[in-house]
């Protein structure tokens, strides 16, 4: 992962601003930002390893842990809520056997919320491993299921 | 070879367009995927080119394809720009969205590209500041600050590089315009960035989009490249959000580019002196750019001619919710609150009565039908309490609890909230207890209240200090005033400040659901 950090900073320039774009490229190859990457983060872009873990832990997107082999991102926001969306909150925790912003104990499938994807208009939607899923009822929630048990 | 149109939308790909178009394709049709015409109720459509222009059919799933192509298939809409909804539409900003494909620098010139670009550089840059002033463009991410003033400030303001940033954080929920423009029509914002950089002198470019628009992300990136020579000495690039709703505050999203935690900034200094890397900077709204080409390209004049008060021009209006007719609906100013909900949105798609709406965001105020004449307007929402901010629409029915969206409210921004202020960080989770507590209390009788010990009207709390909380509701609910008020006027940005609006307008609109008295008003309303 080293390596991949100095390659990257070598690429993109080292200063202080390519922070979040070198994080997001970080968690894109490895899943999450695991905390021991932290001071080499630091060092390659000339930062304190306090500087680093706070934007880290102030963004909602990075992790610090590995997520779910899939991800499924349900919108809780008020157009969606306007649709049902609590509703479809708690029969997808059922239904996928995890609790919202966790991850199921076999590491198959996080369920994590997010607040709006701009389809209001149709909800409630999710994002299910970055493909946007519309007008989620239980017959979509049955088709994400089944799509997420692989 | 039949020529069909299918958008690339993310909302028409998440109701089927992918498949759609597959199955066209398969079939032999030249395929152009454009942007979304915004109706989403006939989404997953396809157009078909015909003699007559064209056709389109919506909504139709890939099994429908045969039936569409011999156009004997019910869900037969006939030309697409003359449905009720696209006839009464003002569309200066959304002119070709839906039509062209979005990424061919061809069909953009072709559809009037470039005009305002080539327009603005035969000007000075004190002539295109001034044509903006003239058109009295206001600022779309919500403040509705005059465009053309801030773009006056960075022209004077000494000190260089200049930058553009454009704010395409659009977190507020019901609202899309700005994904959709982005993934519909990139080239309309790229060049208003560029006119912008002519008329402050500016090099370089920003455009920072939230993580949860990953279409928008690779559209505006492959514009980006396709059109870089036609805006050269201008340079822009994509940065990309991490899920942080705070950041679409001016202030914090500079910081979030320039790599830091994304918390708001004290004013002064303004962006526009001091902004990004400490440089002059317009940073600006999607929609305000993207209005600009027009601007330049048509005059002045004929932007302003349009709209109502000191509310010039078009707002691209977005219709979301629970809300039959949702999507795009661009027009001028003035417009009534309800004509938009109900002529055009069509009323709640359940099919029940329309109970509430929120108009702004997370941060914007609900209305009852009783005030739906309110016209579209900043002056006159700000009059009734609340603001139009990016012309999100809500639509609520009657199954709503007005208290859990209020608790929702308080919810929203201790999540969000960028911690640089005590009423913000602290209130919002207060403000959170307290709801659960009028949530837990209102459908229980003062004396039942004592033994409803398992809700959250644990005993352990109130048997330990019953003299210190007052917990009947009206106890609570001045108590959420009280709150509300400190928020309001302590806090540095409107997250912390603004999110009384909702609270207190669903408190003062429906105080029913609060376990308080039903308004006279509204049984009155019920008779009319
Ligand atoms: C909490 C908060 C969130 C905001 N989110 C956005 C946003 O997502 N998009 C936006 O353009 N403006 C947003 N704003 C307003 C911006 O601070 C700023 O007023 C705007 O980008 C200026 O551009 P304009 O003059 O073109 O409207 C937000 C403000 C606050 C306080
Ligand atoms: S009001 Fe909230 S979000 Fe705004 S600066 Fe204060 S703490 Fe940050
Ligand atoms: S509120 Fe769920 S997508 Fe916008």
């Amino acid at each position: 992962m080293h390596e991949f950090i100095s390659t990257w900073v070598a690429r993109h320039g080292a200063t202080r601003d390519k922070l979040l774009p070198l994080l997001h490229a970080l968690q894109e190859e490895v899943g999450h930002v695991d905390d021991t990457l932290v001071p080499a983060i630091a060092e390659s872009l000339n930062l304190s390893r306090a500087d680093v873990h706070g934007v880290i832990t102030f963004y909602h997107d990075f992790r610090r842990q590995p997520a779910g082999r899939h991800v499924v991102k349900l919108c809780r926001a008020e157009s969606c809520q306007a649709r049902g969306g609590a509703a479809m909150e708690e029969a997808a925790a059922e239904r996928l056997g995890v609790r919202m912003g966790e991850t199921r104990g076999d590491g198959q499938i996080s369920l994590e919320p997010v607040y709006c994807l701009g389809l209001c208009a149709i909800g409630p939607n999710a994002l299910v491993d970055g493909r946007p899923v519309a007008r989620i009822d239980d017959a979509a929630l049955e088709r994400i299921a089944s799509q997420v048990a692989a | 070879m039949t020529r069909v149109f299918v958008s690339r939308d993310m909302a028409s790909v998440a109701l089927g367009a992918d498949a759609l178009a597959r199955a066209l394709s398969d079939m032999g049709c030249e395929v152009v995927r454009t942007g979304s015409r915004g109706l989403f109720s006939v989404e997953p459509l396809v157009e078909v080119e015909s003699e007559d222009g064209r056709i389109g059919y919506g909504p139709v799933q890939p099994e429908d394809v045969a039936a569409v192509l011999d156009g004997t298939h019910p869900n037969r809409l006939g030309r697409v720009e003359a449905l009720p909804f696209f006839a009464g539409q003002q569309r200066f900003t959304f002119a070709r969205c839906g039509i062209v494909d979005p990424l061919s620098m061809a069909d953009y010139a072709a559809h009037d590209g470039w005009k305002g670009l080539e327009a603005a550089r035969a000007q000075s840059p004190q002539q295109v500041v001034d044509a903006v002033k003239a058109s009295g463009l206001r600022g779309r991410g919500g403040a509705g600050f005059p465009t053309g003033i801030k773009w006056q400030t960075v022209l004077d303001a000494p000190g260089s590089p200049k930058y553009i940033v454009c704010n395409a954080d659009e977190g507020d929920s019901g609202t899309f315009a700005d994904r959709m423009l982005m993934e519909g029509d990139p080239f309309c914002l790229i060049e208003g960035m560029a006119i912008a950089a002519h008329a402050v002198g500016a090099t370089h470019g920003y455009i920072y989009i939230r993580s949860e628009y990953p279409f928008a992300i690779d559209t505006m990136r492959e514009a980006i490249g396709l059109s870089a020579e036609r805006i050269v000495p201008f340079t822009l690039e994509v940065r990309v959000g991490a899920g942080a709703y705070v950041c679409g505050e001016e202030t914090a999203l500079l910081d979030s580019i320039e790599g830091k935690r994304g918390q708001v900034r004290a004013k002064p200094p303004l962006p526009a002196l001091q902004g990004l890397f400490g440089k002059p900077t317009v940073i600006n709204n999607v929609l305000s750019l993207a209005a600009v080409p027009f601007i330049l390209a048509e005059g002045a004049d004929a932007y302003a001619a349009v709209g109502f008060g000191r509310s010039r021009g078009t707002m691209p209006v977005q219709l979301a919710g629970n809300v039959k007719h949702g999507g795009l609906y661009e027009i001028g100013f003035g417009i009534t609150l309800g004509a938009l909900v109900n002529d055009i949105g069509g009323g709640a798609a359940s099919g029940r009565p329309v109970r509430a709406v929120q108009v702004g965001g997370p941060l914007g105020a609900y209305f009852p039908p009783s005030m739906f004449h309110l016209p579209f307007d900043y002056e006159a929402f700000a009059q009734a309490g609340g603001l139009i901010g990016h012309a999100g629409i809500t639509v609520f029915d009657d199954s709503v609890d007005m208290a859990q969206m209020a608790r929702f409210a308080m919810e929203f921004c201790a999540v969000e909230s960028c911690g640089k202020c005590t009423p913000c960080r602290i209130g919002s989770t207060r403000g959170v207890e307290i709801m659960d507590r009028i949530v837990a209390a209102r459908h229980v009788t003062p004396v039942g209240m004592e033994q409803a010990g398992s809700g959250y009207l644990g005993e352990a709390l109130y048997s330990r200090a019953p003299s210190r909380i007052d917990i009947s509701i009206e106890g609570q609910t001045a108590l959420l005033r009280d709150l509300c008020d400190t928020m309001k006027h302590g806090s540095l940005c409107a997250l912390g400040g603004f999110t009384p609006y909702p609270v207190l307008s669903a408190l003062d609109h429906f105080p029913e659901d609060f376990g308080a008295p039903a308004p006279v008003r509204q049984a009155a309303e019920q008779d009319a």
